[in-house]
């Protein structure tokens, strides 16, 4: 068992065929984790003890030769913003140090019922606000290929820990690319699914309207097997969509002949990293050559995409993260006597400095006489963005466009200059205000050997094609393959 | 100068549902353990999300059209935000400039219209409670009331006195009791009324609204209401009879010293940052759906007190009784139903069935319609078969005991019970102890 390329797709045949058992898998993942992450620092909590237990109680069923769930013994990790029965569950925020939720998030639920046993919750930035993983109130995760490079983010952690070889998968969520720039930056596949497709139930929201919940993992292939597993509507969810969930695996293989793929001009712009560049020159010849058709397509609206984002983005955490104020969970200013202090050192001393600038941000643009001006014209940009999504999709299948304009940037480059980072997300961001998915690939590396990565976008619920594209262009291509060499 | 009062209203209703407004905790939460009825939607933990509760959105939309208003086609909720320890998630989810019903109207006894302005939806907070733990003082959250579904009403302010106000509100009270959706109970707080009173000069015109108004909380019954627009008219008209406006602020209504209080000042609007609430779609509604939900709508007091008066020839007052509750109501068309089964001499009117029922204070719980009708015969028959012996009967028994009777005109009533007793005696199990009663009295006062 070499776990450092261990897929989904392997770890199930070799449950299956019993080359390794469940515990040797979970033990075996977890050695790993203590050995690698001191110096990645992707876990936030290991859970050793129920991970070990649950192995144990897989290989028993094994052993009584009961039929395999589908995904039995397979060791995960989920981002630090899904609510985990009993396990600390924080946001990567000071103001939830010591909390432990008592219920599972919808999508943990149903990884745990399928037989996923949770290793641990990875690292972010708190709140998901950010692009590096550095606004983490906790570490900072390192990027496993370069260790003085950022792994992206927000979900940094979940990228650099399955890139890493630390759990076959992890669970993630995507505001405005937290799970496509960390996957690219990573080197690994990252799946945003279109807005409602997956329950949102019990995942510490950012911008409500906005959040997508997803995977990371080594394949296109495993991203599609857990898709069907997460994916389908929610009674405590109710904007999850009442669509039936397809097989996504079904049409896995059926190739991309005849395919129709734009090439949006916004999203090749001059200043891209002409690394970047010629990875994704290459990688359009790729898709070409599998019988794709590619064009020169446009999306006018996306330079006015960032601020649409940013404005309902924030304008939802002023009101979503108004429930940290010390009263009934998470940090209270032990010293506050009055209640106006109790909200003013809770919120003070919890919150890190990227997590108050958006709440006052947000606050400003929800305030009276300044509604119409941004709240209000956001919205009305969104419809905008949709519509050229729309316009798009009568004439191509598919979008194919780069993920991050830059491969991955030195930790602490980017850090002091906020809006800089905000601008990382550039690509990634204008897909979430209309609700359509994308999937990250790596498409090639750097000189320096960082990864670079590419990203398909699709009309909503168009998942099926985005994975049978992206499973096509793996197929033909190693990049997903290349893992970093990590001397332990 | 002459100042008329202005007087507006704004009513919250907490819906009788099984359930919560977006979880599916139980939403009784009187005289229930703190914080049992909770989970982590109505607690606000990180992650939870709101479902909107069905029958809450029907009930609502049931009591707007009973009132008169127009279904908007789209609805949506919007989050109020404010922070207070009541309210777990730092927002209310309310609705804001797409209620669920506008512009209904209730015509009064008098004909003078009141117009609803709208009815919506909206999630109830936490209770606050303040006490001393270890003699330390301190504030306890219950949660029990988070998220029960709360629905508003809002009048215009077309009200011109605290007698308007108190039909309207027995009114409402009575219809929202006979749609089933709340006990509307004031005392415990599910019914609670804030009036917005102002006053203003008589030889302006009415659509001219005063540029102030004060808005008066804390009231659990209908009689402080009407004190505390008495109070706050007075107090108000004779401000401005000084040449002082009022100030524009929260009042509370004090019990013990029967007026109201400045809570606080309201110099400018708060801001609540309203806007749509993302984690629920916005409501549509078809014109078959909302015909369904008035489908639903049982006949409403006032249409039934119409129809008692004309179909049973009762009078106002009879019939202003009868239908006081909807139990009441069907219980005395109930015993009709029985009554229309009997013929002859024995059958009574409706208008004697509802005397018995309104005048004998018959519990309708224990008493079954037909033993009603039933109790109503043989009143009868003793009475048509000694009326005339009950009459000599008295006389006799009172020209026999004449010192006793002397006493009771003396004014030593206690001899009453005792000149009962004989006639009882004389007449038998048969005697009906009312009547004795009643015809003993009458005697004694022309003796």
């Amino acid at each position: 068992m070499e776990l450092s390329d261990l897929t989904l797709k392997k770890a199930r045949a070799g449950l299956e065929n019993k080359d390794f058992s469940a515990k040797e898998l979970v033990s075996a993942t977890l050695e790993r984790i203590q050995k690698l992450d001191p110096k990645i620092s992707a876990f936030l909590t290991v859970c050793p003890e129920s991970a070990l237990k649950q192995a144990a109680e897989t290989d028993e069923l094994i052993a009584r030769s009961q039929k395999l769930k589908a995904l039995s013994g397979i060791p995960f990790s989920a981002k630090d913003v899904f609510s985990t029965q009993g396990i600390k569950t924080t946001a990567a925020s000071r103001i939830l140090e010591n909390y432990i939720p008592v219920y599972d998030a919808t999508a943990i639920k149903k990884l745990r019922e399928a037989g996923a046993i949770l290793i641990g919750k990875t690292n972010h930035d708190a709140f998901g606000f950010g692009s590096s993983t550095e606004n983490s109130d906790f570490q900072v995760t390192h990027n496993p290929w370069n260790l003085n490079k950022v792994p992206g983010g927000s979900s940094g952690g979940s990228a650099a820990a399955v890139a890493s070889g630390m759990g076959v998968f992890s669970l993630a969520e995507d505001t405005g690319g937290s799970i496509r720039q960390p996957a690219c930056f990573c080197g690994v596949t990252g799946l945003k699914v279109t807005y409602g497709l997956v329950s949102r139930y019990g995942v510490i929201a950012y911008g409500s309207s906005l959040d997508t919940i997803g995977v990371i993992t080594p394949s296109v292939e495993d991203a599609a097997f857990l898709l069907g597993i997460i994916a389908g509507p929610d009674p405590l969810d109710a904007t999850t969509m009442p669509n039936p969930i397809p097989d996504y695996l079904e049409s896995l293989n059926q190739g991309i002949k005849g395919l129709r793929i734009g090439l949006p001009k916004e999203y090749f712009i001059e200043g891209i990293d002409p690394e970047v560049k010629q990875s994704l020159d290459e990688a359009v010849k790729k898709f070409e050559k599998l019988g794709a058709k590619t064009e020169s397509v446009s999306l006018p609206h996306t330079p006015d995409a960032i601020p649409a984002y940013y404005l309902s983005g924030i304008s939802e955490v002023s009101a979503n993260l108004a429930r940290y104020d010390g009263v009934r969970f998470g940090y209270s200013s032990p010293e506050a006597r009055e209640l106006e202090d109790l909200y003013l050192e809770s919120r003070a001393k919890g919150f890190g400095p990227e997590v108050k600038r958006r709440i006052m941000l947000g606050t400003y643009a929800l305030s009276a006489g300044y509604y119409d001006a941004f709240y209000k014209k956001a919205q009305q940009v969104r419809y905008l963005i949709k519509q050229d999504f729309d316009r798009v999709f009568q004439k191509v299948d598919l979008l194919l466009a780069p993920v991050s304009p830059f491969p991955p940037f030195g930790i602490g480059e980017k850090a002091e200059d906020p809006l800089q980072m905000w601008l990382a997300d550039i690509f990634t961001v204008t897909i979430n205000p209309a609700g359509v998915p994308g999937l990250a690939l790596p498409c090639g590396f750097t000189k320096n050997n960082l990864p670079i990565g590419l990203q398909l976008i699709g009309p909503q619920l168009s998942e099926g094609v985005l994975l049978k594209a992206g499973h096509a262009y793996q197929s033909q291509t190693d990049w997903h393959k290349r893992r970093p060499s990590l001397s332990a | 100068m002459e100042f008329k009062p202005v007087i507006g209203l704004e009513i919250h209703v907490e819906l009788a549902t099984q359930s919560k407004m977006f979880c599916g905790c139980p939403a009784y939460h009187f005289g229930v353990e703190p914080n049992t009825h909770c989970c982590p939607v109505c607690l606000g933990l990180p992650g939870a999300l709101p479902v909107p509760n069905k029958k809450a959105i029907e009930w609502t939309i049931r009591l707007g059209l009973a009132l008169n208003c127009r279904i908007l086609e789209e609805s949506k909720f919007d989050r109020k935000n404010y922070f207070y320890p009541d309210l777990p998630k730092g927002y209310q989810i309310s609705q804001y400039d797409q209620p669920l019903c506008v512009q209904g109207k209730v015509i009064l006894k008098e004909g003078q219209e009141i117009r609803i302005r709208r009815v919506h939806l909206e999630e109830d907070t936490g209770k606050l409670l303040h006490t001393e733990i270890d003699g330390e003082k301190c504030s306890l959250v219950d949660f029990n009331r988070s998220g029960v579904p709360l629905l508003e009403v809002v009048t215009e302010p077309d009200f011109r006195n605290s007698q308007e106000v108190d039909e309207f509100l027995k009114d409402l009270q009575r219809m929202v009791r006979y749609l089933g959706i709340s006990d509307a109970d004031m005392e415990k707080g599910s019914l609670r009324i804030e009036p917005n009173i102002s006053m203003r000069e008589n030889t302006k015109p009415k659509i001219q609204i005063p540029n102030y108004k004060v808005e008066v909380k804390n009231i659990n019954s209908f009689r402080f209401v009407r004190k505390a627009i008495e109070y706050e008219t007075k107090r108000q008209t004779e401000l401005l009879e000084k040449g002082e406006t009022p100030l524009q602020e929260t009042r509370g209504w004090n019990e013990a010293e029967n007026k109201t209080v400045s809570q606080r000042e309201k110099e400018e609007a708060h801001d609540y940052r309203y806007f749509p609430e993302p984690d629920i779609p916005p409501l549509n509604f078809t014109p078959e759906e909302i015909a369904e939900i008035k489908k639903q709508i049982p006949e409403l007091p006032e249409e039934k007190e119409k129809r008692f008066i004309k179909e049973f020839k009762l009078s106002p007052y009879q019939a202003g009784l009868l239908i006081e509750t909807k139990k009441l109501a069907d219980y005395y068309e109930e015993a009709l139903k029985v009554n229309g089964k009997i013929d002859g001499r024995k059958y009574s009117s409706p208008s004697e069935i509802a005397n018995w029922l309104i005048n004998r204070k018959i519990d309708i719980k224990t008493t079954s319609p037909e033993k009603l009708i039933k109790d109503v015969i043989a009143s009868k028959e003793v009475m048509l078969v000694s009326e005339a012996e009950m009459s000599r009967i008295i006389d006799e028994i009172l020209t026999e005991n004449s010192q006793a009777a002397a006493d009771y005109k003396k004014g030593k009533t206690a001899v009453l019970g005792f000149l009962i007793g004989q006639v009882v005696r004389k007449i038998g199990s048969q005697a009906d102890r009312q009547e004795i009663t009643r015809r003993l009295i009458e005697k004694l006062g022309v003796f």
